[in-house]
Parts: structure tokens; C-alpha cells; sequence
């Protein structure tokens, strides 16, 4: 039997390699057959999602509620000391110093990314902006969101903040943030589906001990943190409370 | 909940008897100091069903001024501030307790009697079809919304204080 492990498509490109490592990692620790899939956008991994396709992922918390309340996935663990924040971006040189000073009938580009899209929705309520005022346009990386702003088609931009902080020092210094989330509570995770469930406690000794080695250490700091921490189903529960309250 | 002294409080300030829904009350000194909404941030806090809070994160220690030990197993009325009606936290929890979502502006009281106003949004907490406990989102909330919420929420206080 072949299990399918996907990652959310808003990791850094310059990862893809990590995952691969990591997933031959994870095969060779618990003796079954994974097989890696890595969608380019969300929508793929929708429909991936809704097919049952998906027996290991590591989510964005915006899909976890789904998986979790929807499809009895449950959580296993989740990067130390990492959240999902959020940045608003605009024209170093466009006048624009805070949110307010963005005005209903505004173009705001972003992309799919629905966790992003939602704590930056959050951030634009004080300037009175909603999805009923401002013209929003999605695009298919945060690249091309920071070129709109640079040739002027959109007054600001919404960030993955870690997307953000990885482009250029050209791009950086021609879009700067505005606001920047600091919610904290909100992260990726790492979850099994109700068919991989008699190997969901070997995977999780595995991932919650893979920095005491040297190789499982050099592995998880390729993935961009330092160690997985346990994620209970109350953790994920509270968490999902707190998306309910913010869409 | 302890009375305040002027010793929690610096500058001018109005005193006021409040009683809460439990038939407790507290005496509370007030200023006219607002704190603003940090950027960015969400103050995050979670009760039991009774009300009493059991977790908070430090956005609202820091906007609170309370200290996480001073509000660990207070009543979640530890904030409120005399300018806020009975009747929107009556609201609130008959809302969340049918298990909806409650979304409101709300003016809380900080424990240095001076005053942040909050978009806030509470749900209740449901594991295996009970309600555990409930859990509030504040977040910066809009000037414009802020002061349309200042007349009414004066003219809803003054009816509860006639009636």
C-alpha cells in the first residue's frame, strides 16, 4: 500500500528539494511506502483534498479546518516557534503610511492563499475596507503582487509574511509593509488522514524525536525550523475555534 | 474582583458602582485616556462556561494591564467598563450560548481605569457536542464604527438607568 504526503503550496520554492529528503526520511522510519505529491497552487490541492488523494500533509490552518472538522484528519505536530503571520505592503513611494490611508474603490492584489487573505482582511477592517469596497485582484505568486504595486495597478499588496521577507532587496525596498500580523496562534501543521491512523502514533515519535539526530535535525532545518512540537487535538480544536471567529 | 483605589489610577477620574449579571459588583475608577489598538495584533482569551478566564495571550495582558496571574480565574467582567450597557453583554451571552457567533465594539476598561476599544468576536468552545467554555478575538477596530457605537451605547444606558 502507497500512502500520498502533500505539502501546502505556499512553502518557499527553494524547499521542494527538503520535502523530498524529508519524505525518504519518514519512508525509511516507518517502513511503509510514501509517496510525494507537491501541488502548484491551492486549487490542485483542493481537488486532491476532495478526491481523497491526501493521506499525510502538512497544511495551512485555513485547509486544516476543513480536513479536521470535515474529513477526520487529526493533527500530530507543528514547527517550534513558528506561526503563519501576514503583511500588508504598498509603495515605498506612493504616500500611503498606514491602512487608513487606503480608500473604498482601492486595488488591493493578492493571491489564493486563504489563510494570507484572511488575516489581512482582518487588517484593513480599521480603514472601514471590505470585501464590498475594494477591488481585489488574485494573482499567482507574491512576486507578481509586488510587481502591481511597483507599476502602480494596485495601492497594496497582501504578503505570506514569509514570502515577503524571501524576495529581493529591490523588491523590498520599493514595497514596504504597512502592517504586519502578530497573531501568534495560527500555524501550519502537520496532519494524517483516518486511513493512515495505525501508523499516526509511530509518526509521530518519529517527527517529535527527528532533531535528536544529526541527520533528522539537518533534515527539519532544511524544512525552515528547528524541531516539530506535539500538536494535540485540543490545540487544533482551539485553533480552529479562533479561524471561526476571524471569517 | 477587588475595589479600585486611586492608586491604581494617575490623573482625573470619575468613580463607579458596578453590579455584574452575578449580583457581585465592584467599585471601578475611570479616566478618559484611551490606549489604542496595537497593530497587527489579536488579544486572545478563553473562559470556562461560567465566565471565568482560564487562558489569555499577551496582547491582552499587555492591553489589560493586568499581570497573567491577576486574570487567570477572574470573571471576564474584570473589564468591563461602566460607559458599556448590561444589555450588550446580555447579548453576548445568550448569543454564544446557542452556540453562535457574537460580533461586537466594545469599550473595556483597563486595570489603570483608563479605556481600548475592541472589535470583538466570541464563539463557544464545542468538543463532543459540549460547550467547554467560551473563547474571545479582539481586534483593532474602526474609528468610524467606534463613534457610531459611543451615541448608541449611551442612549441604550441612559434607557437601563430610567428603567
Amino acid at each position: 500500500m502507497t500512502y500520498n504526503l502533500t505539502v501546502s503550496p505556499d512553502f518557499p520554492p527553494e524547499r521542494i528539494a527538503s520535502w523530498f529528503v524529508f519524505n525518504t526520511w519518514l519512508q525509511k522510519k516507518l517502513g511503509v511506502n510514501i509517496h510525494l505529491e507537491l501541488y502548484d497552487d491551492f486549487e490542485s490541492q483542493h481537488q486532491a483534498m476532495e478526491a481523497g488523494h491526501v493521506d499525510l500533509i502538512y497544511v495551512n490552518p485555513y485547509d486544516a479546518t476543513t480536513l479536521v472538522r470535515e474529513k477526520g484528519f487529526e493533527a500530530i505536530a507543528a514547527p517550534q516557534g513558528v506561526s503563519d503571520e501576514a503583511v500588508i505592503a504598498v509603495a515605498s513611494d506612493g504616500g500611503i503610511k498606514c491602512v487608513e490611508d487606503l480608500k473604498p474603490g482601492c486595488h488591493i492584489a493578492s493571491t489564493d492563499d486563504k489563510d494570507v487573505h484572511m488575516m489581512c482582511m482582518i487588517m484593513i477592517e480599521p480603514a472601514d475596507l471590505t470585501a464590498s469596497n475594494i477591488n481585489l485582484s488574485e494573482h499567482p505568486n507574491y512576486v507578481i503582487v509586488a510587481k502591481k504595486i511597483m507599476i502602480g495597478e494596485a495601492q497594496a499588496g497582501f504578503f505570506y509574511k514569509q514570502a515577503y521577507e524571501k524576495m529581493s532587496k529591490v523588491i523590498k525596498s520599493a514595497v514596504v509593509p504597512i502592517v504586519t500580523s502578530q497573531i501568534s496562534v495560527i500555524k501550519h501543521m502537520f496532519l494524517v488522514s483516518p486511513r493512515f491512523s495505525e501508523h499516526k502514533e509511530a509518526i509521530k515519535a518519529a517527527l517529535l524525536d527527528m532533531h535528536n539526530d544529526e541527520k533528522g535535525r539537518h533534515i527539519v532545518e532544511e524544512l525552515g525550523f528547528d524541531s516539530w512540537d506535539e500538536q494535540t487535538q485540543e490545540d487544533t480544536e482551539f485553533m480552529i475555534d479562533l479561524m471561526d471567529t476571524l471569517v | 474582583m477587588r475595589d479600585m483605589t486611586e492608586d491604581d489610577v494617575t490623573g482625573d477620574f470619575t468613580a463607579h458602582h458596578l453590579t455584574y449579571f452575578d449580583g457581585t459588583s465592584r467599585r471601578v475608577l475611570v479616566t478618559d485616556e484611551e490606549v489604542p489598538f496595537p497593530e497587527g495584533k489579536l488579544i486572545v482569551s478563553r473562559t470556562d462556561p461560567t465566565g471565568i478566564i482560564t487562558h489569555c495571550n499577551k496582547a491582552f495582558v499587555e492591553m489589560s494591564g493586568f499581570s497573567e496571574e491577576e486574570l487567570i480565574g477572574q470573571p471576564h467582567h474584570i473589564l468591563r467598563h461602566p460607559d458599556m450597557p448590561k444589555a450588550a453583554f446580555k447579548d453576548v451571552w445568550d448569543t454564544a450560548a446557542t452556540g453562535a457567533k457574537w460580533h461586537g465594539y466594545v469599550k473595556n476598561l483597563r486595570k489603570d481605569g483608563k479605556y481600548y476599544w475592541v472589535y470583538a468576536t466570541v464563539i463557544s468552545n464545542v468538543r463532543n457536542g459540549e460547550v467547554v467554555g467560551f473563547a474571545s478575538v479582539r481586534r483593532k477596530p474602526s474609528r468610524t464604527k467606534i463613534n457610531e457605537c459611543v451615541g448608541l451605547y449611551k442612549e441604550m444606558l441612559a434607557e437601563e438607568q430610567s428603567s
